[in-house]
C-alpha cells in the first residue's frame, strides 16, 4: 500500500488531521480523566448527550452546538439523578443515561428526521468539514494549554486531596475543571467518533500508557501520541480494509490500550506492596 | 460568629490556633463533634486522642478550612499543613519523592505556573533534613510508609507552615523512620511551629504540652499529668481503653486502647 495514497483524497486528508488533533488533546487529557477515577461520569456524558446531537441535527444548526447542548443537558440530568439518596448514584446515572440515549433513538429514528442516527452514533471522521477541522483545532490549542496550566494542581489534588487543601487548592474546583474540559473534548471530538464510540479517544490512550512512565508529564504526552497514531492508523485501516471509519479508528485505540495493557509495566510502574505495615515503634512524642 | 482560617497570620494573637466554643456539622447536620474550646501558643505540641469516630479528622478538617463551623470560631495562624496518613495518599500515581516536596510551593500560590528553580532548592533541602536526599527521585508509592511520612514532611517543609497537623504520622511507621520523624518534631517545635498529632496511642500522649481528648465532644484538654486520668480515657474511649497501671490517686495513668494494641 502507498503509504500517501490516503493523503491524496481532500476527505481523508482532513479526516488524518481531526484525528490528530482530537487524539492529541484527549489523549492527554485521558490520563487525568483516568487518574481521577471519571471513566464512568465520561461515557454517562458521551452517551447522553445524543439528544442534543439529533436535535441538531433536526433543527439544521452545527452538530456542535447540539453536543455542547446535548453535554450540558445530560450533565444536567445526571446531577438530578444522582440526588436521589433511594438509589445509587450509579444506578441513578446509568437510568438517566439510557433515557436520554433512548430519547436521542426516538428522534433520531421519527419520519423527519435525516438518516444520520448512524452517523451521530458512531461517529464519521470522513464526513468532517472546515468548520469541524477548526473547532478541533481550537480545543487542541485551549486544551493544552489548560492542562499546562492546570498540571501542578491536578498532580496535587490526584496524591492526596486533603493535603492539596491545606496547601490552598481548591479539590473541588479543579475537578470542575478537569470535567469541563471533559466536557469541551466531548461536545467536540463526538463529531467524528460519534456518542458510543468517542470515549475510545479518551480513555483507551491513557489505559496503553498507564504503569510505563514514571511521572504524569510524561505519561500524558505518550498518551496523546498514542491517541494520535492509533487515530491515523484507523483511517489508514480504514482506507485498506474499506471498513468504518470512526469504528475503526474506536478499535485501534483499543488494540492499543490492548497492548499497552499487556506489556509489563517498567520497573517501579506499579505501587509498593505495603499493605503488611512495618512493625510499630510507640511513640515518644516530640518532647522526650 | 466566623472562622479565620487561611494565610493571614493571626493579628494581634499570641496563639498559633485558637478555637472556641466550637460546633462541626457535615452538611449543617447536628454536630459530630461539639463544645472544642482550646488554644496553643506557637513553638508547642498538642496530642489528639480520641476514638475512632471521635472527631479528630473532623477537627483538622475545620483547621484546614474545609469545614466551616456551625457555631464558634476557628484561628488558625497562617495556613496549616494536613499531612494524612500515607495510606490516605495515591499509591499507584507516579511521582517521585521530589515531586512530592515540590508540591509544597503549591501554598505560595503561582499554582499554574511552572516550579521555579528556588522552589526546587527548597524542596531538595527538606527532602535532605528528613534524610531522604539520596532518594529524591524515587517513586513516593514506592517508599516505606514511614519514607513517605517524610516525604509529606518535608512537603510541609517546602510550604513553610506554622502549623502542622498530623494524622497518625507514626502509625505502621518502621522505627527507623519513627526515630527520626520524632527528632524532627522536636526541631519543628524549636524552630516555633505548632504540631497537632492525632494518635491512638495513648502513652505517647505524655511526651506532648498539651493532651485534647474527644469523643464527639471535648471531653477534655490541658496538661498529659491532668488529662490523662482514668476518668477521663474511660469517657473518651469507654470500652476501647484498657488501664496497664492506676495507682488509685485519680492522677495520670498508662493505658492503651483496644485499637493501638491491635497494631
Amino acid at each position: 500500500m502507498d503509504l500517501l495514497e490516503p493523503l491524496q483524497s481532500g476527505i481523508e486528508r482532513r479526516a488524518l488531521l481531526e484525528v490528530a488533533l482530537l487524539g492529541g488533546f484527549c489523549g492527554a487529557l485521558g490520563y487525568w480523566i483516568t487518574t481521577f477515577r471519571l471513566s464512568y461520569p465520561a461515557e454517562s456524558l458521551a452517551h447522553g448527550l445524543l439528544p442534543g446531537l439529533v436535535l441538531a441535527a433536526l433543527a439544521g444548526v452545527p452538530l456542535l452546538l447540539g453536543g455542547v447542548v446535548g453535554v450540558a443537558a445530560a450533565a444536567l440530568v445526571i446531577a438530578l439523578a444522582g440526588r436521589d439518596p433511594r438509589v445509587g448514584s450509579d444506578t441513578a446515572t446509568a437510568v438517566a443515561v439510557t433515557g436520554l440515549l433512548g430519547l436521542g433513538g426516538m428522534l433520531a429514528l421519527s419520519p423527519d428526521a435525516p438518516t444520520r442516527l448512524e452517523e451521530l452514533l458512531f461517529g464519521n471522521p470522513l464526513g468532517v468539514s472546515d468548520g469541524d477541522l477548526i473547532a478541533a483545532a481550537v480545543l487542541a490549542l485551549l486544551g493544552c494549554a489548560a492542562l499546562v496550566g492546570l498540571h501542578r494542581a491536578f498532580g496535587a489534588v490526584a496524591l492526596d486531596a486533603a493535603g492539596a487543601r491545606a496547601l490552598g487548592l481548591r479539590p473541588t474546583a479543579v475537578r470542575i475543571a478537569l470535567l469541563g474540559l471533559l466536557a469541551a473534548a466531548l461536545a467536540i471530538a463526538v463529531q467524528g467518533l460519534g456518542s458510543l464510540l468517542v470515549l475510545a479517544v479518551l480513555v483507551a490512550p491513557a489505559v496503553a500508557v498507564r504503569g510505563h512512565f514514571d511521572s504524569p508529564g510524561r505519561a500524558m504526552v505518550a498518551a496523546g501520541a498514542t491517541a494520535v497514531v492509533a487515530g491515523v492508523a484507523g483511517i489508514y485501516a480504514s482506507h485498506l480494509l474499506g471498513t468504518a471509519a470512526g469504528a475503526s479508528v474506536a478499535l485501534t485505540l483499543c488494540l492499543a490500550a490492548a497492548i499497552g495493557a499487556a506489556l509489563p509495566p517498567r520497573p517501579g510502574g506499579r505501587p509498593a506492596k505495603d499493605a503488611t505495615p512495618a512493625p510499630h515503634v510507640p511513640a515518644t512524642g516530640p518532647n522526650a | 460568629m466566623t472562622s479565620v482560617s487561611g494565610d493571614a497570620p493571626m493579628e494581634g494573637a499570641a496563639n498559633a490556633v485558637a478555637l472556641t466554643d466550637v460546633a462541626l456539622s457535615y452538611s449543617g447536620r447536628s454536630p459530630v463533634l461539639d463544645g472544642v474550646d482550646f488554644e496553643l501558643p506557637p513553638g508547642s505540641s498538642l496530642c489528639v486522642l480520641g476514638p475512632n469516630g471521635g472527631g479528630k479528622t473532623t477537627l483538622f478538617r475545620a483547621l484546614t478550612g474545609e469545614l466551616t463551623p456551625l457555631r464558634g470560631r476557628v484561628r488558625v495562624d497562617g495556613r496549616p499543613a494536613y499531612l494524612a496518613q500515607t495510606e490516605r495518599t495515591r499509591l499507584d500515581f507516579p511521582v517521585s519523592a521530589l515531586d512530592v516536596a515540590l508540591m509544597g510551593s503549591l501554598a505560595h500560590g503561582r499554582w499554574w505556573l511552572p516550579a521555579r528553580r528556588s522552589d526546587r532548592v527548597a524542596a531538595h533541602g527538606a527532602l535532605e533534613r528528613v534524610g531522604l536526599e539520596n532518594r529524591s527521585g524515587d517513586r513516593f508509592g514506592e517508599l516505606s510508609g514511614g519514607q513517605r511520612q517524610r516525604v509529606l514532611l518535608a512537603r510541609a517543609l517546602v510550604q513553610d507552615a506554622r502549623v502542622l497537623l498530623l494524622d497518625e504520622p507514626l502509625a505502621g511507621v518502621d522505627p527507623a523512620s519513627g526515630e527520626r520523624i520524632e527528632a524532627l518534631f522536636r526541631e519543628l517545635r524549636d524552630e516555633g511551629r505548632t504540631l497537632l498529632v492525632s494518635t491512638h496511642d495513648v502513652d505517647s500522649a505524655r511526651a506532648f504540652d498539651r493532651v485534647l481528648c474527644l469523643n464527639q465532644r471535648q471531653i477534655a484538654f490541658g496538661n498529659p499529668s491532668t488529662v490523662l486520668t482514668r476518668a477521663v480515657l474511660e469517657q473518651t474511649y469507654g470500652d476501647e481503653i484498657v488501664v496497664l497501671d492506676d495507682d488509685g490517686s485519680g492522677g495520670p495513668v498508662r493505658a492503651v486502647t483496644v485499637q493501638h494494641h491491635h497494631h
